[in-house]
């Protein structure tokens, strides 16, 4: 890939092909985004696109902050509002909401399902080694969904796991 | 060769598959005793090709097995050999040799070298042990054709005749007949194998070759005279020719006469049929034993067949008339496009009725487009059918039973989808016919029933569904039996008291069996629940009528196919819902009258002479959006689901339309009272419901 040719699609491209030639690469690429006050941030590999807020078609008798699915180019997609997941601020519906299509699996088996954010801040790079881990907070706060912190800009940033955050409880629900 | 032959692979596979169930049906149709011989000619052809087509490919072992099968079929054919039952067992046991070489092939596995060996020495013990009267006058014969089946070669081509001989070979006079060409063989390619076993001269005679204008460029004019030099056998050269041999005439001769190197090769064929014949017991024995414990292993281990699974076909096979239907269709739509197009380009206020003629016919086109793509889709039961006559053969054989397979309405049309879910299922089911339902010949003369028992498996289209049915005139299922079982399992509570229909549907239950005895081939009760839950997946479901000492049927209904289905939208609240057309009984506005509570709370109505429970469709979903409705200013959706008759109270009907159906699975979950989503004509997503579920789910 040339090094000229700088624009931002190309440099992506040269970092997702350094990611899958070798994963001794250091960079990683995470899109950020806030919750309420706070800012998240989920690996860029992950998302398909980010679209605006439409209106749902709601599922029934699933937990409340599975709102329902839309149809994404003939695709029956699930969104879930992280906001009411995280209990991190009200959901409103505007327009300007923002969902974001995460894929989530790997091979045969992928899965694409939307999150509904406050709204979406930044593409940052991040350094393998500056991630930390998330600290324990015990029972008080559930950390399962989060990989690790990371501060950007004096600002600290939750590095969510797509596969654990996406992975609904359908074992249970499959199983009769 | 630089053509890539890996991109054939698959049609080899499906050809080869196609051919063994060819010769499986053939051989199962054989009447020991009196032979067709279009049923042998039927069956030979169709090992010849799998040899052929293996040849070509370079599967030398699926060739080399499948010459032994050849020559064997080819002695029945010219009357030189006795069919006999062993033979045919023998033959059919190979059949699933064969098929297992394939399959291990086509997964890029390592063939089983052991069961190919103890089948191959099976064959051979059958080829030479009843010896044929050998009525071949080329001497060199002899030892060649013998000697193809000693396993040494299959298993080690390298390893055979180590010493090399000078100026051995062979001369070969090949004259192919004028139509050589046009059965797609190219002498060059011959050739080119030739010459890959050594060094060959070859001689053209053109003394045929007619004038220039008189020549047809698609018949072939010309004989070749080869000389091979090579240590290669008589059939290894025959082997190359195989594929023309009739289409030529071929005369091989030897072209020293190598005499020390013909002894130690009579010796091997004669060592061979001596150490078999003493094995025959032994290993006839095993032939015949593995196919039903294979059919056993595919339908209980579901790790096993999603094992093979991404390698099932994904190509299917089609009328070519249901193409050209296809073809007229998209004609028309294109013409009913053009006009269309024609009337918007001056578009006149009084062209309105013009248009609307196009539109309503554009609209007929795409549903007659739309249902010959589906037609598409639409396999003949009998892909699925067709495989049971083997499983009974079998297993009545294994059990010491005699039963007949009739089957009816095999050409009833189903889409692919269920055919290829609907098979293990049905396995289980006739599994469980032939050895719990059909009795031991002197039971049923005792009982006063035919010697022989029959299973019936029966399919027919019945609304928008597929009926299939299992019918065994066996000993019926005792209900005070299945009652007394369940109550020592704990399944169920002792002073229950259930009708004959709830008792019979115990047997889904899961760890329900009664069968005294576990056997390989049912009798340990983890089957039914899964059968139950299969069908259930698919969108159908299970009967059961049993009347004790005169036999059971099981009917299974499934939908035709999975992918659209005609569906009447309802609106409840704010929200719609799609409720499957065929499910529907009637829709009614009901009044106070009609209706009743049960204790207080559920809710019935009267339809006629029956009452019906009420789903509301508004508590159910937990719908909040829109005025609650009172029942009565609702509609009464009256729906069948699972034999019960049930209403769901909903606020509107708003209109029947085709709906294709989007898995809710695919990105999300299995959601309670849901079946799967569709888009509806604005872009919106509406849940379509699954009627029997919540009917269930209303009981429960």
């Amino acid at each position: 890939m040339s090094e000229k040719n700088e624009n931002e699609i190309d440099a992506l491209e040269e970092d997702n092909s350094a990611k899958k030639n070798s994963d001794t690469s250091t960079i990683i690429q995470y899109l950020s985004f806030v919750l309420g006050k706070e800012e998240y941030g989920v690996d860029i590999l992950r998302v398909q696109e980010i679209r605006s807020w439409e209106p749902v078609s709601r599922v029934p008798n699933v937990p409340f902050y599975e709102k329902g699915v839309v149809n994404l180019r003939g695709a029956i997609v699930p969104i879930i509002d992280l906001r009411e997941r995280f209990s991190l601020s009200k959901p409103e519906y505007t327009p300007l909401t923002v969902v974001v299509v995460l894929q989530t699996g790997s091979g045969s088996h992928t899965r694409i399902m939307g999150v509904v954010v406050d709204s979406v801040s930044d593409v940052i790079s991040i350094e393998r080694t500056d991630i930390q881990s998330a600290p324990d907070f015990g029972t008080k706060v559930s950390n399962e969904f989060i990989n690790g912190l990371v501060s950007v800009n004096e600002r600290m940033v939750m590095l969510l796991d797509v596969d654990k955050l996406l992975l609904l409880e359908t074992l249970e629900q499959n199983d009769y | 060769m630089s053509i890539d032959m890996s991109q054939f692979h698959q049609v080899f596979f499906e050809e080869c598959f196609e051919g063994l169930e060819a010769m499986e049906s053939g051989l199962l149709s054989l009447d020991i005793g009196d032979i067709d011989p279009e049923a042998i000619n039927t069956i030979f052809r169709a090992a010849h090709s799998i040899k052929g087509g293996s040849g070509t490919f370079g599967f030398t072992v699926v060739a080399e097995y499948t010459h032994i099968m050849e020559t064997l079929l080819d002695e029945m054919r010219d009357g030189r050999r006795q069919v006999t039952k062993q033979a045919v067992d023998v033959l059919l046991g190979s059949v699933d040799c064969l098929r297992e070489m394939l399959t291990s092939i086509q997964n890029e596995e390592d063939v089983n070298a052991e069961s190919v060996a103890e089948h191959q020495s099976a064959l051979e013990t059958e080829l030479n042990g009843e010896s044929s009267v050998n009525e071949k006058p080329n001497v060199a014969a002899t030892p060649a054709t013998n000697k193809a089946p000693s396993p040494v070669q299959s298993q080690d081509e390298e390893d055979e005749e180590p010493e090399i001989e000078e100026e051995q070979g062979w001369k070969i006079s090949f004259c192919p007949y004028l139509n050589l060409l046009k059965t797609g063989n190219d002498p060059v390619r011959l050739f080119r194998e030739l010459s890959a076993l050594g060094q060959l001269t070859t001689n053209v005679n053109i003394q045929d070759v007619p004038n220039f204008n008189e020549l047809d460029p698609e018949e072939c004019n010309i004989s070749w005279d080869l000389v091979l030099v090579s240590d290669a056998s008589e059939s290894t050269v025959r082997e190359i020719f195989s594929w023309v041999e009739e289409d030529c005439e071929l005369e091989l001769s030897p072209l020293a006469k190598p005499k020390k190197k013909k002894k130690p090769k009579a010796a091997t064929p004669v060592s061979t049929p001596t150490t078999a014949v003493v094995e025959t017991k032994e290993v006839i024995a095993p032939v015949i034993a593995p196919p039903p414990t294979t059919v056993v292993k595919k339908a209980s281990s579901e790790s096993d067949s999603a094992k093979n699974a991404p390698k099932a076909s994904s190509s299917i096979r089609v009328d070519t008339d249901k193409i050209d239907t296809l073809i007229n269709m998209v004609g028309e739509v294109v013409i009913t496009q053009s006009m269309l197009g024609l009337i918007g380009e001056n578009f006149t206020m009084d062209k309105v009725g013009q248009l609307k003629r196009g539109l309503a016919q554009l609209e007929r086109h795409t549903r007659d487009l739309q249902q010959s793509v589906m037609n598409i889709r639409m396999l003949p039961i009998s892909f699925v059918f067709s495989r049971f006559p083997r499983l009974v053969h079998d297993i009545s054989t294994k059990l010491n039973k005699k039963i007949t397979l009739k089957l009816v309405g095999e050409n009833t049309e189903v889409d692919k989808a269920v055919v290829e879910l609907i098979n293990d299922p049905l396995v289980h089911l006739i599994r469980n016919s032939l050895d719990h339902g059909i009795e031991m010949p002197a039971e049923r003369i005792a009982a006063g029933k035919p010697e022989t028992g029959t299973i019936e498996l029966k399919a027919y289209h019945r609304g928008g569904h597929i009926v299939i049915e299992i019918i065994d005139d066996g000993r019926g299922m005792d209900k005070s039996k299945l009652l007394a079982k369940a109550i020592e399992k704990g399944l169920v509570e002792e002073s229950a008291i259930l009708t004959d229909k709830q008792i019979l549907e115990l047997i889904f239950m899961p760890g329900f069996s009664t069968a005294e005895q576990l056997s390989d081939i049912s009798g340990r009760g983890v089957g039914m629940d899964v059968v139950r839950r299969n069908i259930q997946s698919l969108g159908g479901n299970i009967d059961i009528i049993s009347e004790l000492g005169k036999g059971s049927t099981i009917a299974i209904h499934l939908p035709l196919t999975l992918a659209i289905l005609d569906g009447q939208s309802v609106a409840v609240g704010d929200e719609t819902y799609i409720v499957p057309l065929v499910s529907i009984i009637e829709s009614i506005n009901i009044t106070e009258k009609m209706l009743n509570k049960v204790a207080g709370k559920g809710e019935t109505f009267k339809l006629r002479n029956e009452y019906l429970p009420i789903i509301r469709m508004r508590e159910i979903f937990n719908v909040k959006t829109g005025a609650a409705t009172k029942p009565n200013e609702g509609v009464i959706v009256v729906v069948e689901g699972q034999g019960a008759l049930c209403g769901f109270l909903v606020d509107e009907l708003l209109g029947q339309q085709q709906v294709v159906i989007k898995s809710l699975e695919a990105n999300y979950r299995r959601v309670e009272g849901v079946s799967g989503a569709t888009i509806l004509g604005d872009g919106s997503v509406a849940l379509i419901l699954d009627v029997p579920g919540l009917v269930r789910l209303s009981v429960c």
